[in-house]
């Protein structure tokens, strides 16, 4: 009972204080007439990459063996940045569209 | 297997033959409208065909991609030509494309198994070239009106994609 308050006080600072460093963005990338804006985004690890699909079509944001964000038509999706390192992904339904996140520890 | 691509171009190069001998006679924005959405309809076809037939997964999650996208595409090209009050002219490569989308499908139809899904993406990747080309080439520098040439553009890049989704697929049933 008596960890009650202090750990109650201890969330308000977090909170207040911005969340101090640990604080995990979102990045957010655009698709609007196939093409991923910006097409190049920094991320941290732990970071959330959120994609809104503009388009009236069906895309995904697919890291081959590794990960896929399917995004259907007007509707947003996201990932969380698990591991540090540059990666390309496409859309698997049109290979032509391509962006790359460069994830940093 | 190379009879309807070498139909369809002669069909583009009909049209782009006439266009290039004297600036007037390039095609007009409702004739225009008529090859695009034509050209939707033809893999719109061939895509339920595809769905029908073939009983590889991957041919048919390929298929339904196409219906999908296509029929999005076409449902944009209605809207614009509603919006600017085109209707959409029939013309003589709007008709070969047809006849020639009649003579794969008939094809199509007497094979099976690997052979139709094989002869299938084959044409998939084939027919996207050619509409990308005459996108490319003669229907996007022909059309006036910004908005048609803007949804034209899309379609470019859409078709592309399809062109190399249709690469993968074929490479992967090979």
């Amino acid at each position: 009972m008596r960890m009650w308050k202090p750990l109650f006080a201890a969330a308000v600072l977090t909170l207040l204080s911005g969340a101090g460093a640990a604080a995990a963005a979102t990045i957010e990338i655009t698709i609007d007439k196939m093409a991923f804006a910006p097409v190049e985004i920094d991320a941290k690890v732990g970071d959330t990459v959120r994609w809104i699909n503009k388009d009236a079509f069906v895309h995904t944001a697919t890291v081959t063996g590794a990960w896929e964000v399917m995004l259907p038509q007007n509707k947003s999706g996201s990932m969380v940045m698990k591991t540090s390192g540059s990666v390309e992904y496409y859309c698997r339904f049109h290979p032509n569209m391509k962006g790359r996140i460069r994830v940093s520890p | 297997m190379h009879l309807r691509p070498i139909a369809t171009l002669a069909a583009l190069l009909l049209l782009g033959a006439a266009s290039s001998a004297q600036a007037a006679d390039k095609p007009s924005d409702p004739q225009i409208a008529h090859i695009a959405y034509t050209a939707g309809v033809i893999d719109i076809d061939a895509a339920k065909q595809a769905i029908k037939k073939s009983k590889n997964k991957t041919v048919v999650a390929f298929a339904k991609d196409m219906l999908r996208d296509h029929e999005a595409v076409n449902k944009q090209a209605l809207d614009l030509v509603k919006k600017l009050n085109v209707t959409p002219e029939d013309n003589a490569t709007s008709q070969a494309l047809t006849k020639a989308a009649a003579d794969e499908s008939k094809k199509l139809s007497g094979l099976k198994g690997k052979a139709f899904d094989k002869e299938y993406i084959a044409n998939e990747v084939a027919y996207h070239k050619q509409v990308n080309g005459a996108l490319e080439t003669l229907l996007i520098p022909s059309a006036s009106n910004a908005e048609l040439k803007s949804l034209l553009e899309t379609g470019l890049k859409i078709f592309q994609g399809h062109q190399q989704h249709a690469e993968h697929v074929a490479a992967e049933i090979k």
